[in-house]
């Protein structure tokens, strides 16, 4: 069988297609929840946020003062790679969160942690805020979803090399230097409203005159001490939020209008969790994007009934998934079905029709 | 001139609420604020088609279940990004129990 190919581009084929068949904007499914339920889970408060920053920010000062205390000494090495997980991981969780503005209920702090995390992300806040409210109106929606973590036929040594944020920086760094000289590309220009552009440009500027000053004190002193505790933590430090992300939706259909094809919801260990502000609840995430992270377990408990089984594990989701990356490469269709629990409502057939020689055992 | 149409009872809304009213193929969200006045918008956000009576009311502001865009319900002034067109506003008055908004 030949396998279709896709085009990602969001002004292309695979876009137009998209708005002629009504998968862009569509309507998607949601699993019932009664309305005071919902509301209790909607329900912000500074108080999880708080804590979990000052822990997030201020082990970070500890980590980066002992780590510099240390340096060129190879101990110092161990407080390096932490520093950098919650340098380049734990601030995509905090971005992606603030970015709703549902992590706290004080609007300033959401904002304040949200510039903070974009930051160390190197994701223009402005660029990114709009790429992931498309995210969410087309998720996994070919030619609409900008954030599609892996395309098809998946692209493994660009994985491989995104573990440590080698591609994501690459294109971070063009898409700075782009933004500060005044410019946006054609596909960031799809998604920006015009109004909200010289943002976008403003920022890219502050950016460069901190990463410019980063290496001004690097050349001054002589160390590359500056930017191990500036930009290069996106690098070495990037590995967790990759490994946690890929299972957001690898694997797993594209072009559907139900989570529950699309998203994987993985229970992980507590460190994970804190690094990755429980968007191991994924599938509850995207169905719910206003519930806090804080209150996903208990949304879970709420509806699990109506959603596949979660993975065990990490590496029981990396046992699911990177098989299928494999078969992807030969046949470009293929994609995981998760079984829905008897007491689930049934995918809606005209989105859910798998060739059955493509169809893995369930 | 004024078209008063009826919309719910008082008791339909929770205070800090809303609920989706719909009428001849309009759809409106009507909210009750936490000091117990009564609001009427246009019931989908500018943003996106997705209708606001799935949202969150926090005091004066209404959050989008989509994308988290807020609104001034009293005014309908967009907050910031993602939502940068204003919602329209009716004006509402209660009579016998009853919130009717003004479709005019």
């Amino acid at each position: 069988m030949a396998a279709a190919k896709r085009d990602y581009s969001l002004v292309g084929p695979n876009a137009r297609r998209a708005v002629e068949t009504g998968l862009a904007s569509a309507e998607w499914y949601h699993t019932d929840v009664p309305r005071k339920e919902m509301k209790a889970l909607m329900k912000r408060s500074d108080g999880p946020a708080i804590r979990d920053t000052v822990l997030w920010l201020g082990s970070m000062i500890v980590l980066a003062g002992v780590a510099v205390y240390l340096f060129p000494s190879a101990w110092s090495v161990p407080f390096f790679l932490a520093y950098g997980v919650l340098y380049g991981s734990a601030a995509d969780s905090r971005w992606h969160e603030c970015g709703h503005g549902t992590a706290f209920k004080t609007r300033w702090m959401n904002d304040a942690v949200y510039q903070i995390a974009s930051f160390m992300m190197m994701r223009n806040p402005v660029t990114w805020r709009w790429s992931h409210a498309r995210h969410h109106t087309d998720t996994v929606i070919v030619g609409r979803d900008p954030e599609i973590a892996v395309m098809r036929p998946p692209d493994l040594a660009r994985l491989a090399l995104n573990f440590f944020g080698i591609i994501d920086v690459w294109h971070a760094a063009v898409d700075l230097a782009r933004n500060a000289s005044g410019r946006l590309s054609p596909e960031e220009a799809t998604f920006i409203p015009e109004q909200e552009q010289p943002k976008a440009i403003r920022i890219a500027r502050i950016w460069v005159a901190i990463y410019a000053a980063t290496g001004l004190a690097a050349t001054a002193t002589g160390s590359i001490l500056p930017f191990l505790l500036i930009g290069g933590p996106r690098l070495y430090g990037a590995w967790h939020h990759v490994m946690t992300g890929l299972l957001q939706h690898g694997g797993l259909a594209d072009d559907v209008t139900d989570h529950r094809l699309n998203s994987r919801t993985v229970y992980m260990n507590p460190i994970s969790r804190f690094i990755y502000w429980n968007m191991n609840y994924h599938v509850e995430h995207h169905m719910f994007p206003m519930v806090p992270y804080h209150a996903l377990p208990q949304l879970h408990e709420l509806i699990k009934h109506d959603l596949p089984a979660p993975n065990r594990s990490i590496l029981d989701g990396y046992r699911e998934m990177v098989p299928a990356f494999l078969r992807q490469l030969r046949y470009e269709d293929y994609y995981v079905v998760r079984a829905l629990p008897a007491t689930a409502k049934p995918y809606r057939a005209e989105f859910h029709e798998v060739e059955p020689d493509l169809a893995p055992a369930q | 001139m004024s078209q008063w149409v009826e919309a719910c009872a008082v008791d339909d809304v929770e205070e800090e609420d809303l609920i989706r009213f719909d009428h001849d193929g309009r759809t409106f969200a009507i909210y009750r604020s936490p000091d117990d006045a009564f609001y009427a918008t246009d019931g989908l956000c500018t943003h996106e088609h997705v209708h606001l009576a799935d949202g969150l009311v926090m005091d004066h502001i209404i959050e989008c279940p989509k994308h988290n865009g807020r609104f001034d319900y009293r005014t309908g002034e967009a907050k910031g990004a993602p939502v940068c067109v204003n919602l329209r506003t009716y004006p509402v008055k209660v009579e016998d129990g009853r919130v009717l908004i003004d479709l005019s």
